[in-house]
């Protein structure tokens, strides 16, 4: 059997918080580094506010699989508050991450999560995303901080292509540019690994 | 050149569906297949596209048009998905009854009820006898692909193409994909240049008249006659594509099927999980196969058989229910398609997926499980399965 090297990631998110744009977003920079993607979020009938998933396959070659993701290599949570409804570490393999939007510490995090014994990591991202953005857009930074933890795309390459898409994106309304990958650099830097 | 790129299922059509350029799409929005006309529109409203778009009321008045503009000497196109294409029933029937390739893109979901946005096949294997000719995919880049090959086979045959995706699951993923060139897909699918058409002056024509009892008998023999004619166009139309694109289209797919003892038969977007539980239980030395359905109408029946044949056993997978208390649409089909054979393999049906119910690799590894204990006791014990439901009272 071919080894394909493949990663899968699980987001959870909101309705309206951008989880299942930040899901595209990472396919879209895997994909322009080279890898083979899949990004798609398990539909339902949202609402804003409720619980939503979106999911991540990042690899060296095509996979076949069309299933969600059971047992990931990282999980993403975007609002603090599902820790305390929905079980984000189902699965998730020990050697990968949790990668919690939260002001708390990793160990802080880890008594929320069942003692789920891998590594966790914090980001405030909804701090950093008022600061830069001026609005509460947690999703950018979760992505950056995602990118940074999992490895799976070298950090230049990914801001640089970010800013290429965002120009495109925002064309009408530059200001936001700058904002965004303030963000993207910011939560980088802040992102706790415990 | 091919040019990679990465996009969802509905992007993949429409992308098509602009290098294609029909003359008329007519279309009525509805989850999940509403992306595609939203695309579409974006690329006439861009200039993109000459295309005339007929934003009608209905489903039923969608297909009506595309049938009007069809008939009229157009290429007409529309999509839908569910409810949309139960909508459109009694003018299906009209369309492919009037021989207009009409190419339509389904993008396949639950019917109500309980109202259900997500995937099976519950939809177009309802409209299985409508005369149409039916193509699935089981990614983007095979939605992309048949796309593109259902205007020639409509076109040679004579008939109208659906071109079915799994809602949600390729249309709203995203993925890698190769997509040829404009050009290369404008020379491939040509100017379209029907023989007849209503509003050709030197050559009157009825369409849809009055069949009385001494006629109507033999235009649906002729009907018939022309689905079974419509098998060796969709394999030249398949070679040509291969010589273009690279990518090899058949009837269906074989997968590690020379040497396997059992298998399974599927369409769509969860051939691709199961053939990742082939090359799973292949690494640990059992032999299995599977094959990918991809014409299920005109259904293969033949080549099909055959393939079956090479295994003991076979579980024949159904993203549908039938309600006939004998199986879904596929294994109804599929098995008796052996009934003449004299080697053929225990066939098993498994009910799966249905409205949205996802099917894993661990699924897959208890339908293969099942089936190695089917020929290691000679006994397929109830051929009428489901997997995947949590009811204990109907294991």
């Amino acid at each position: 059997m071919e080894n394909i090297n493949l990663t899968e990631i699980r987001w959870h998110g909101r309705g309206g918080q951008g989880a299942k744009t930040a899901c595209m977003l990472l396919a879209d920079a895997a994909f322009n580094s080279g890898k083979h993607v899949q990004g798609f979020p398990e539909y339902g009938p949202e609402r804003m506010g409720a619980p939503i998933t979106a999911y991540n396959r990042i690899s060296d070659a095509h996979c076949d699989v069309h299933s969600n993701i059971y047992y990931p290599n990282y999980v993403v949570v975007v609002d603090e508050t599902l820790l305390n409804s929905v079980d984000v570490t189902s699965g998730l393999h020990e050697a990968g991450a949790l990668i919690v939007n939260s002001k708390k510490t990793p160990e802080e995090i880890r008594q929320k999560v069942n003692g789920y014994p891998g590594k966790i990591c914090v980001v405030d991202a909804t701090a950093i995303s008022l600061e830069t953005i001026g609005k509460n857009f947690p999703n950018t930074p979760m992505l950056a901080a995602t990118v940074k933890i999992t490895n799976l795309i070298e950090t230049n390459k990914f801001l640089q292509d970010m800013e290429e898409s965002l120009k495109h994106k925002f064309s009408k309304k530059p200001h936001l540019i700058a904002g965004n990958i303030a963000a993207f650099k910011k939560s980088m830097e802040e992102v706790l690994v415990g | 050149m091919a040019r990679k790129d990465k996009m969802s299922g509905n992007e993949a059509v429409a992308t098509a569906m602009r290098q294609i350029e029909p003359d008329v799409m007519a279309a009525f929005p509805i989850t999940p297949s509403t992306e595609i006309p939203q695309y579409y529109s974006k690329f006439i409203a861009d200039g993109k596209v000459d295309t005339e778009f007929i934003a009608v009321e209905s489903e039923h008045s969608a297909m009506s048009a595309c049938m009007g503009a069809s008939a009229a000497g157009a290429r007409a196109v529309t999509a839908t998905s569910s409810a949309g294409l139960a909508y459109m029933w009694e003018v299906l029937y009209i369309v492919a009854s009037s021989s207009l390739p009409v190419v339509m893109a389904v993008v396949n979901r639950a019917l109500s009820a309980p109202i259900n946005i997500n995937n099976d096949h519950s939809d177009s294997m309802g409209a299985r006898d409508t005369g149409w000719i039916q193509l699935y995919a089981e990614s983007n880049q095979e939605v992309y692909d048949n796309y593109i090959q259902a205007f020639s086979i409509a076109e040679a045959c004579r008939l109208p193409v659906m071109v079915c995706q799994d809602g949600f699951i390729t249309s709203h993923g995203v993925s890698n994909i190769e997509l040829l060139e404009d050009s290369e897909v404008k020379d491939f699918v040509g100017e379209y240049m029907p023989a007849d058409y209503l509003l050709k002056s030197e050559n009157p024509l009825a369409i849809g008249p009055f069949g009385v009892s001494s006629y109507y008998m033999e235009i649906k023999r002729k009907q018939a006659e022309s689905m079974k004619a419509s098998m060796p166009i969709i394999t030249e139309v398949a070679d040509k594509y291969a010589k273009l694109s690279g990518r090899q289209y058949s009837f269906f797919e074989e997968y590690m099927m020379d040497d396997a003892d059992i298998a399974l038969l599927i369409i769509g977007s969860s051939a691709g999980t199961a053939k990742a539980t082939v090359n799973l239980l292949r690494s640990e030395g059992k032999k299995v196969g599977l094959i990918k359905l991809r014409v299920f109408r005109p259904f293969p029946r033949e080549s099909l058989a055959k393939a079956m044949c090479k295994v003991k056993a076979v579980a024949i997978m159904d993203k549908a229910e039938s309600f006939s208390n004998s199986g879904g649409p596929l294994f109804s089909e599929a098995r008796s398609s052996l009934y003449d054979l004299p080697n053929k393999p225990y066939a098993i049906n498994y009910i799966y997926g249905l409205g949205g119910r996802d099917i894993t690799v661990e699924h897959f590894c208890e339908i293969y499980n099942d089936l190695f204990a089917i020929i290691d006791s000679n006994d397929p014990g109830d051929v009428y399965r489901y997997i995947g439901v949590r009811d204990s009272r109907f294991k």
